[in-house]
C-alpha cells in the first residue's frame, strides 16, 4: 500500500544533494565596475518586486554586494528600474 | 584639480527635436565655457520611465561625460534644477575602473556602429558576383 511505502521511504531518507557552491560573478568575470545603466544587468539581483536581492542568494562578494546596491540605487532614481513593482521580469 | 564625470539627463517628452538639441547644446556649451572637456555624448532616445515623474511617463535621456573641476557640477546641478524641461539629472565622479568601463563600452557602441555597415558590404559583393 502506499502508507507503507512512504513509511518506507522515511526510514531511509534520501541522500542529500549536493549544493552548487555559490561564487560571485564579479571576481569570476573579472568586472570591476557596476554600470548603473545597464538596467537589464541590474535585474539579475532584483526580486519580482524588485527589492535587491540578499548576499546569501546571489554569493555576490561584499565588496561588490555594495557596487551593485549603489548601482541599482541610482538606476531607480533614474526611472530605469522601478522603486516598487510586481512581476518584475 | 580637473575630474572626469558623467552626468545623465532626463529631459520632458514634450519638447520638440530642436528644443531637445537646444537644451543639449545649453549644457554642452556650459561645460565648455567653464573650462571643462566633453568627452563623450550619447542620446538615448526617447524611452519609456519605470514610473511616472511629473505625470509623465516616458522622457528624453542623454549622456555626457565630460572632464571638469569639481566645483563646476554644483552649477551644473543648480541650471540642471532650475531648468523645467529636464525631469531628473544624476552626475556621477569616474573612478579609475569607471573610466576603463566607459572607454570600452564607446568602443563597443563604435564597433557596433560600424558593423553593420561591414556586414552589409560584403554581402552587396556576394549579389553583384552573382
Amino acid at each position: 500500500m502506499a502508507s507503507e511505502n512512504n513509511e518506507i521511504r522515511y526510514l531511509n531518507p534520501p541522500t542529500v544533494e549536493v549544493r552548487k557552491k555559490k561564487y560571485c560573478r564579479f571576481k569570476k568575470a573579472g568586472i570591476k565596475y557596476v554600470d548603473y545603466k545597464d538596467p537589464e544587468f541590474l535585474k539579475k539581483f532584483l526580486n519580482e518586486q524588485g527589492k535587491i536581492l540578499p548576499r546569501r542568494i546571489t554569493g555576490t562578494s561584499l565588496k561588490f554586494q555594495r557596487k551593485v546596491a549603489q548601482a541599482i540605487k541610482r538606476a531607480r532614481s533614474l526611472a530605469l528600474l522601478p522603486y516598487v513593482t510586481d512581476l518584475l521580469k | 584639480m580637473i575630474k572626469q564625470y558623467e552626468t545623465v539627463f532626463i529631459a520632458t517628452p514634450v519638447l520638440s527635436d530642436a528644443q531637445m538639441k537646444e537644451a543639449v547644446a545649453k549644457y554642452t556649451q556650459l561645460i565648455r565655457e567653464n573650462g571643462g572637456e566633453i568627452v563623450y555624448e550619447e542620446d538615448w532616445g526617447l524611452r519609456q520611465l519605470a514610473y511616472p515623474i511629473q505625470h509623465k511617463t516616458t522622457g528624453f535621456y542623454y549622456l555626457i561625460e565630460f572632464k571638469a573641476d569639481p566645483q563646476f557640477v554644483d552649477t551644473l546641478e543648480t541650471q540642471f534644477h532650475r531648468d523645467e524641461r529636464i525631469l531628473r539629472y544624476l552626475t556621477v565622479a569616474l573612478d579609475k575602473d569607471a573610466v576603463a568601463y566607459a572607454e570600452k563600452r564607446r568602443a563597443n557602441k563604435a564597433a557596433k556602429a560600424v558593423a553593420p555597415a561591414v556586414e552589409e558590404a560584403p554581402k552587396a559583393e556576394e549579389t553583384a558576383n552573382e
